[in-house]
């Protein structure tokens, strides 16, 4: 359905066109009848159509396409350029390089080191350095929990912010904030870091982003017009999926009722390693893929919408793990690709993702 | 060469097996000593041939003695191999059993918990193993002893899994496998395509180790590829057996 306020602009647009673009619009309408993604471009006035009704659905304003890629969870160990997660990191970052064109950033999803150590940040860093696009930093907990992030403020800066590009509002948080259990049994910084880095430790506790940060979120989107499409950028997913592994974040009703009222939401998240889609009501949300190894499918929880990619071949270093970009459309909304290394793409596209169908059962794990 | 039942005969008063029902207290006591039961005797007449149904105080051990009619008193020595007779079944404590004693032979057929007769063998030294662990149930001793060997094998599997020890990179079993998730231990063995080879799971493990993780593999029967094999399995426990599945 066409917004109230948006009809409004979308017929003082229409008596704003001159005939002949009028024309050519209601003729792309026709042309368009079979197609599953219909988006119109009036100058810079987007509409995008329902198939089956003809009805606008949807206006953004001043969006103009990109592509950014991203890189994440390399799960570097000090052990130099050799170790096979250090050579996964640049392939990947040797792929992003190659791109034509070029993207126009890229994110680093988190989880750069294995277990927080300088050594293994800087190593990263190192790493990343190489790309040739701006690059713009996410943290993980396995970059954290071994120093409270202490390196990796140093190197990188503040863990969460926000920018814009192109007409879209990015923001990037840490939600990774777990509640301080380490310090009344009086764990070591080791103790705690290999207490976070274990996905499946039964004593774990949830990720969060925490009431500062959301305080902050709030703010931050209280100057972002509505229609201004969002892009947010988190290491767990913002939502709950499976809490034995920390496929969770705990607070994530809070943090998606924050982007609840903007037209257009996609949530890039890292730390699940595996094709990942789901949709709670306007948010959409993307798993990344890892450089360093694809984490199965968790036994239950997972999203309807994934199309889960097949099981890996421990055979193949490279099998189930990847990089990926994201284009960002003219309406605001993101196609997700998955550049899967030694298999095809894999594209999970806005108009799917819309049409709410069913994903095909994947293999079971 | 079979060795029958030989009953001694010492002196065990023949009136003892004709006595009404006497609630005595089971103690083991010196063979051949008399009165560690108390023998309910009643005729089965019903029965085509006169039997005597010798019952012990726990209402659950009954000596059948073939060939005798009622009101007949037991003669010496065979009373006293029905009282020898009970006192070793009791070693079934809390089983239902029946034996035959034909009048003719000094074999005894023996019947534990309905099951078809057999014969016994050495009834002095050994009963038969009917049922496992002799017919007696687990002590609580055992149970715990089993329990805790069992956890802790388990354990030290679940560490080797969670640790780097096992290789010489830093990289973990569980880094692809939480839970053992995607270990399929049920399928094991199978034709692992490829490794071109027919393998067990241990092979696939001694693969994990030689391979992402950069380690020496294990011998089959070393304890810790024991204890890896014994978490991975206790994870996937309830899991269908399905072995070839690909």
């Amino acid at each position: 359905m066409l917004r109230p306020e948006n009809r409004e602009k979308l017929f003082t647009s229409l008596r704003q066109m001159s005939r002949r673009e009028f024309f050519s619009a209601t003729g792309k309408v026709a042309a368009m009848a079979a197609a599953t993604d219909l988006v119109m471009q009036f100058g810079h006035h987007i509409i995008s159509y329902a198939p089956h009704s003809f009805q606008p659905v949807e206006l953004a304003y001043g969006a103009d396409k990109f592509t950014f890629a991203y890189v994440s969870d390399t799960h570097l160990f000090a052990r130099g350029m050799t170790h096979r997660f250090a050579k996964a990191a640049m392939k990947a970052v040797q792929d992003v390089n190659a791109m034509s064109p070029p993207p126009d950033f890229v994110l680093f999803g988190g989880d750069l080191a294995q277990l927080g150590q300088a050594e293994e940040l800087k190593l990263g860093k190192e790493i990343l350095d190489e790309l040739k696009a701006k690059r713009y930093m996410m943290v993980g907990e396995h970059d954290w929990y071994f120093d409270m992030g202490e390196k990796w403020r140093e190197l990188f800066g503040n863990p969460w912010y926000a920018f814009d590009h192109k007409g879209v509002h990015f923001v990037v948080l840490n939600s990774v904030i777990v509640e301080d259990y380490w310090t009344a049994p009086k764990m070591k910084p080791m103790e705690r870091m290999l207490f976070m880095a274990q996905l499946d430790n039964p004593k774990g506790r949830p990720f969060t982003v925490g009431e500062e940060q959301r305080e902050w979120l709030g703010k931050n989107l209280a100057q972002v017009d509505k229609t201004t499409p969002l892009v947010i950028f988190s290491h767990s997913p913002l939502y709950k999926y499976y809490k034995p592994w920390n496929f969770w974040t705990d607070d994530a009703e809070a943090v998606q009722k924050l982007l609840a009222s903007f037209t257009s939401v996609t949530v890039i998240h890292a730390h699940t390693h595996q094709v990942l889609t789901n949709r709670i009501g306007n948010i959409h949300f993307h798993g990344v893929l890892s450089t360093a190894w694809p984490w199965p499918y968790a036994p239950e929880g997972l999203p309807k919408l994934t199309v889960q990619m097949d099981r890996a071949d421990p055979f193949n270093q490279f099998d189930g793990c990847g990089w990926g970009n994201v284009d960002l459309l003219a309406t605001g909304q993101a196609n997700k690709i998955y550049r899967l290394w030694d298999r095809n793409p894999t594209v999970v596209t806005a108009a799917q993702m819309e049409s709410g169908k069913a994903a095909t059962p994947g293999p079971s794990y | 060469m079979r060795t029958r039942l030989v009953i001694g005969a010492l002196g065990l008063v023949a009136g003892i097996a004709v006595a009404g029902a006497l609630v005595v207290t089971w103690h083991v006591n010196a063979a051949g000593a008399a009165g560690p039961f108390a023998m309910h005797v009643a005729s089965a007449s019903d029965e085509p041939w006169i039997t005597k149904t010798v019952t012990a105080c726990d209402k659950k051990k009954t000596v059948i003695v073939e060939g005798y009619r009622q009101g007949a008193v037991l003669p010496h020595e065979k009373a006293r191999q029905v009282a020898k007779l009970l006192m070793a079944l009791m070693k079934y404590c809390d089983y239902r059993v029946l034996a035959r004693l034909p009048q003719q032979e000094t074999t005894v057929y023996l019947s534990i918990e309905g099951r078809p007769f057999v014969e016994m063998r050495e009834v002095e030294q050994n009963l038969p193993l009917l049922l496992v662990h002799g017919g007696v149930p687990h002590t609580e001793r055992e149970m715990r002893v089993w329990a805790a060997e069992q956890k802790r094998v388990i354990e030290e599997g679940y560490n080797l899994f969670h640790g780097s020890s096992l290789g010489t990179n830093g990289i973990s079993c569980d880094m692809c496998h939480p839970n053992a998730s995607n270990t399929h231990p049920e399928t094991y063995p199978k034709f692992q395509t490829q490794l071109k080879a027919f393998a067990l799971l241990r092979d696939m493990i001694n693969w994990c180790i030689e391979n992402p993780m950069e380690g020496k593999k294990l011998t089959g029967d070393d304890p810790k590829m024991k204890a890896l094999e014994a978490y991975i399995l206790s994870a996937r426990a309830g899991k269908a057996l399905d072995p070839g599945k690909h």
